[in-house]
């Protein structure tokens, strides 16, 4: 059912999509496509009111942990911890220039709450369960959340994870599968036999759920489905649509690598927000 | 060696409560008394090299202090990106412990020959790289490796090295060289458990009448630059011992900084392991005789380069 919160997460998502448009806009930058598929599974995340508390130092390992695993949506992240206030905006203005530390990748120990440097795929889901047995060896509740693509899960180490995360019955942790079915240069289906993911991660012994990746209220319902799992890891395949937002730009792979031009910009725009 | 580090992580375990043993489906046995005392830090990670290194990142992000153990190529070169980007990158205090140095597990062919391992490894950032020459070493190592705070490899032997010291050595400090035999004609450094041969091999030509310094250069990342300075105007032949390909390892090392110190007027020997996969059955005395590595023919080496001879 739909939330009265669910039309702020809306605007509030309306909002982060302009930003890292006008972001690749500005810097020519790659990756836009892959941006937009999962803005709005990050919005519900850090901007829905609910007990995840992912940007607050001071309680130690009581935080829980986000993991952008699929790194070259860094953009976004940017932009999503921008306007969560961890940094100023106007830093913005310095991605992918001479100099600065917006980096088209997240980078290691120079942005906080950027706990883990992504842009290699496979890496995050490890360093993610990582981060769940730690929770589970100090006794600590807090939860940890993974990003990957669906292009990710070609990596072997995704696997070698899913596996060690069930055996050692990480109910802590959620991986959620930006599922936009499209990787670099080709269909997901068509590069490598992968289909019927969440019969896949159940095959190794996951809790999985399925659910539209830009429906605010299915979002929400498959994170409190996560947060009941009592001995199992949760897999949320989030069903997405590449360049979501944008209706020159959706599930056209061209925006995998183009930028958009000042009339694409004010397009966007205008579509955004009317 | 295998043991020392078993024994010596179990001990150092209980007085520091971070301490968490990862390993990939290794070491039958091995760690019994650990896993007995502390069975919530140990994790048996499977055969599955590069989530370990990544589990070990993770766990290093919220205060632990995870060891990695597995045979030599498997936990360096089958996760080398895993240690590079989540290790390195992030500055964590990872220690990633390689079984079988060189050519420890001989017999078993070149998938488990570890002679790359240390150009790999030391050429990341922010790593440790040390090389153990005995168990006693493999020890002292360990103690200081859990001081230090930084990602580290560490480069183990397998067991029943010979000892190059008495009792755990009280200098050990990491990126300091231990002075293992006076000399005066030759300055022979070598690194790892191949120093027992290195050993062997200078008292072989003491024998001919020629005096060897030996240093154990455990170090290699850190290196002991101040030492190999102090060597270079003492002696006029140095000498690289090392079981490990002569690309990006200890002899390429000290060449690099002779090469690129001009004053230096020493000549260079260096003695490891060729360019090529080695291929025989058979233990790694067998081995190390085969591909001249061994006490005799480094003894025989040295003198033919001193002497001024062509390589034999």
């Amino acid at each position: 059912m739909e939330q009265k919160a669910d039309h702020q997460l809306k605007q509030i998502a309306a909002e982060i999509r302009y930003a890292v448009i006008e972001t690749s806009h500005r810097s020519k930058s790659a990756h836009l496509a892959s941006c937009l598929s999962c803005v709005d599974i990050i919005t519900e995340l850090f901007w829905r009111e609910n007990d995840l508390n992912f940007f607050d130092e001071s309680i130690g390992a009581d935080r829980d942990h986000f993991i952008l695993s699929k790194g070259h949506a860094a953009m976004l992240l940017y932009v999503a911890l921008a306007k969560k206030g961890i940094f100023d905006a106007k830093e913005l203005l310095t991605y992918n220039q001479n100099g600065g530390r917006l980096a088209e990748h997240p980078p290691a120990n120079l942005i906080p709450y950027i706990d883990v440097a992504t842009g290699s795929l496979g890496h995050g889901l490890s360093v993610g369960v990582g981060i769940s047995m730690a929770k589970k060896l100090r006794g600590c509740n807090s939860k940890v959340i993974v990003v990957v693509s669906d292009g990710e899960i070609n990596e072997g180490s995704v696997w070698e994870a899913t596996m060690f995360a069930s055996r050692n019955l990480l109910n802590n942790l959620c991986l959620i599968v930006d599922s936009n079915k499209w990787q670099a240069t080709d269909r997901v289906e068509d590069v490598l036999h992968i289909d019927n993911l969440a019969d896949k991660w159940a095959a190794f012994g996951w809790k999985t759920i399925e659910v539209n990746g830009h429906n605010f209220a299915e979002l929400r319902e498959s994170v409190e489905f996560f947060k009941t799992s009592k001995d199992r890891p949760v897999v949320i395949i989030a069903n997405t649509i590449k360049g979501r937002g944008i209706s020159f730009m959706e599930d056209d792979n061209n925006w995998h690598y183009r930028s958009p031009n000042e009339q694409e910009l004010s397009k966007c725009k205008k579509e955004l927000f009317g | 060696m295998r043991n020392a580090f078993a024994d010596e992580i179990k001990n150092l375990a209980g007085i520091n409560e971070n301490i968490v043993m990862l390993s990939g489906d290794i070491g039958n046995r091995l760690f019994d008394n650990f896993k007995e005392k502390y069975a919530d830090r140990f994790i048996n990670c499977g055969v599955a090299e590069q989530n370990m290194t990544g589990v070990a990142a993770g766990l290093a992000l919220m205060g632990y202090r995870p060891f990695t153990y597995t045979i030599g190529p498997f936990v360096t070169t089958r996760c080398l990106e895993q240690i590079k980007i989540d290790v390195a990158y992030h500055n964590l205090p990872v220690t990633v412990v390689a079984v079988g140095a060189g050519l420890s597990y001989a017999g078993l062919g070149p998938t488990h020959h570890s002679c790359e391992d240390v150009a790999f490894l030391s050429s990341i950032p922010n790593m440790q790289v040390i090389c153990p020459a005995d168990r006693w070493e493999t020890r002292a190592a360990l103690r200081a490796i859990v001081e230090s705070n930084c990602p580290t490899y560490l480069r183990l032997g397998k067991k029943g090295e010979p000892d190059i010291h008495g009792a755990i050595p009280k200098n050990f400090s990491i990126g300091k060289g231990i002075t293992i035999k006076e000399g005066s004609s030759v300055c022979v450094i070598s690194s790892g458990t191949i120093v027992s041969e290195a050993l062997d091999g200078s008292k072989l030509l003491e024998k001919r009448g020629i005096s060897s310094l030996l240093i154990n250069m455990h170090s290699i990342k850190p290196f002991d630059y101040q030492l190999l300075q102090q060597v270079s105007t003492e002696f006029d032949f140095i000498v690289t011992i090392e079981e490990h390909t002569l690309f990006g390892g200890l002899g390429s090392l000290v060449a690099h900084w002779m090469a690129t110190n001009p004053q230096v007027k020493s000549k260079l020997l260096t003695i490891g392991t060729p360019d090529e996969f080695y291929k025989k059955s058979g233990s790694q005395k067998y081995a190390r005789e085969q591909l001249r590595i061994d006490a005799k023919n480094i003894a025989l080496r040295i003198e033919n380069f001193i002497s001024g001879k062509t390589f034999p």
